[in-house]
């Protein structure tokens, strides 16, 4: 499977850099960070020959690459949609009426947790705690944080990402 | 008005960089500090006494002193950058505007270590964050304060950024070496600590962003100038993170003098609680330390006002006091739900625990699923015994402090909110529609001695 996955040339030099950051033979201190990489250039999830590739790379067994991907909820084991809308609502988001927030998604997009819109541009994640207490609620979209969000709010961001219009990295 | 140490520039525009920060006297403490022997930093941390600003308060030179320094193996300073705790978001500020004073703490505090080389392990959620912190770590070493021979003084040191990705339980020192191993973040048995054998078995110190920002000042005004600022054992400045039912919400630089009261009032910090609502409790550091009602947050049991420091909050114990933890202070106004917030809170660290000791892995979800089960209408009585039951089996009994922090919410919330708990039992048709206020909270409520 490895034949038919592989980094692009730029995104493995990348990788190679990243792996210099640690002591020789160390290198599998570089999984978390490549497996971001992974994630990101693999479709926004990590399959099994994504991770085995990983592996391959790295130059450890699947199984490393298979415990550690499975650990860390930023890492999807299933397809996500284009837009993962990760909204918090922890104790400090829940006072700030984060619920309301969740409540009026999952009813606008149709979906429910974890789950994933049938156009197969939005899935919803309710996230635990994301450190943006002071400004709640908030949700966490691609790289970046929408903070003090409104109902209003949220439809202006749903909008702007069918309209491709929303910043992601 | 507070002393500022940390965040007396932060409003500078342009500090994020380093020419900015460069005049307002950025990088004098590393030009100062190379020029001091390490044992001289050590002591002058010491001196200052410095806490670890993540949670846990320990002295901070006292730590840097236990680091084994075996000839020929590299030791390593790691930031805990994994600020994960609801209600905690003070190092985000700092690494987000004030890169430079991180990156500056970090060379120094590498140097008093006789570290080469220092990580900066950053939760993945702030995902944005590495890239400040990476164009600050250029510009450190452009102009030679970073990478080999600094300042023409034979030590080297070189900082890598290392993004987590979505685990609180590696904000655990030993949990977030393993993930910078490269492996699932589960805590190690300690002894043997970091300090003897931590990061790939070298010697190596984790200290939190906030603890190794505030290394800059205490060489800039000296160790004797900052303890003289706060009381007690509670010296220098600390960051607080407030949230919750308060007007300002944001991140506030404090002494450790003032109370809390002032600092939930005055427009100075939190600015008072929106529509004029009454407080009815207060979480001050982080999710894990012990909720309080109003009444005992804002005056220990002896009548004293209580203040914002280490010392205080704790005073009383976890029967009638808290603790200063991470600084993450959140206001709860006489609407809330304490059945419904400390249900999320559990949710949080079932979530989080790794599963690696079975008394979290199993009775982080059981607390949850009790709470749910109050908090919908569908609880018994004696669910309010079995849920304390539960948290007294997960508290000491794990290998990391994951398992009290999941427990001290429950328990406190139990311990001063118990007729809130039955009153959701006995009204559950109520329950959905109203919530319980501040009934039975004017005083503070009795403790049974079993329950302590």
């Amino acid at each position: 499977m490895s034949d038919t996955i592989a980094f692009k040339p730029e995104t493995l030099e990348q990788v190679i850099k990243i792996t210099k950051r640690y002591p020789e033979g160390k290198q599998k201190s570089a999984l978390i960070p490549v497996l971001h990489i992974a994630q990101k250039e693999f479709g926004g999830w990590l399959d099994v020959p994504v991770m085995d590739y990983v592996a391959q790379v790295l130059q450890l067994k699947p199984i490393e690459v298979y415990e550690v991907a499975t650990f860390y909820t930023m890492f999807n084991m299933k397809p996500v949609g284009k837009y993962v809308l990760e909204v918090c609502r922890t104790g400090p988001c829940m006072v700030r009426g984060s619920e309301k927030i969740l409540d009026h998604i999952r009813t606008k997009l149709n979906i429910s947790d974890g789950g994933t819109s049938a156009d197969g541009l939005f899935t919803l994640k309710p996230a635990e705690c994301l450190g943006a207490c002071g400004y709640a609620p908030m949700m966490q979209l691609g790289k970046f944080y929408h903070e003090n969000l409104t109902v209003e709010k949220v439809d202006e961001i749903i909008e702007l990402c069918r309209q491709g219009a929303i910043a992601l990295d | 008005m507070s002393k500022k140490l940390l965040l007396k520039d932060a409003h500078i525009e342009g500090i994020r960089y380093f020419d900015t920060y460069r005049k307002q006297g950025g990088y004098e403490a590393v030009e100062k500090a190379l020029k001091m022997s390490s044992e001289e930093i050590v002591e002058a941390v010491k001196a200052s006494g410095l806490r670890g600003r993540g949670g846990a308060g320990f002295p901070t030179g006292l730590k840097w002193s236990f680091l084994a320094k075996p000839e020929g193996v590299p030791r390593y300073l790691v930031v805990n950058a994994d600020e994960s705790e609801p209600g905690t978001f003070k190092d985000r500020y700092l690494m987000e505007f004030l890169p430079h004073i991180l990156i500056e703490g970090m060379i120094i505090s590498s140097f008093a270590l006789g570290a080469n080389t220092a990580y900066i392990y950053i939760r993945g959620e702030y995902s944005w964050i590495p890239d400040i912190l990476e164009e600050a770590i250029e510009e450190a070493r452009n102009n030679g304060f970073l990478g080999k021979n600094i300042l023409g003084t034979g030590f080297d040191c070189e900082i890598y950024v290392q993004r987590g990705a979505g685990a609180y339980i590696c904000g655990e020192e030993t949990a977030l070496l393993e993930s910078l191993e490269g492996k699932r973040g589960n805590p190690r048995l300690k002894p043997p600590f970091p300090a003897v054998k931590g990061l790939w078995e070298s010697p190596t110190v984790v200290n939190n962003v906030e603890t190794i920002a505030a290394v800059v000042p205490i060489i800039n005004i000296g160790a004797a100038e900052y303890a003289k600022i706060g009381v007690g054992k509670s010296t220098g400045t600390k960051l607080i993170s407030a949230c919750g039912n308060i007007n300002k919400p944001g991140v506030y630089e404090i002494d450790m003098t003032i109370t809390v009261e002032e600092f939930i009032y005055s427009d100075e910090y939190c600015g008072g609680i929106p529509n004029g609502k009454k407080l009815k409790a207060c979480i001050p550091g982080g999710s894990s330390v012990p909720i309080l009602p109003a009444n005992l947050m804002l005056k220990t049991i002896n009548g004293e006002p209580r203040l914002m420091n280490y010392e205080s909050l704790s005073d009383g114990g976890f029967a009638t006091g808290t603790m200063m933890g991470s600084g993450g202070f959140e206001v709860l106004d006489e609407d809330q739900c304490i059945v419904e917030h400390t249900m999320t809170l559990a949710r949080f660290y079932a979530h989080e625990s790794c599963g690696q000791c079975t008394p979290c892995r199993e009775g982080t979800p059981w607390m949850y699923k009790i709470l749910k089960k109050i908090n919908s209408g569908e609880g018994r009585m004696e669910d309010i015994d079995l849920l304390w039951d539960v948290q007294r089996k997960i508290e000491g009994n794990t290998i990391c402090p994951l398992g009290d922090a999941a427990a001290w919410p429950v328990a406190a919330a139990i311990r001063h909110f118990r007729d809130e708990f039955e009153w959701h039992i006995n009204n559950p048709e109520l329950a959905q529609t109203q919530n319980y206020g501040l009934a039975g909270y004017a005083d503070p409520i009795p403790v049974p001695a079993a329950n302590i």
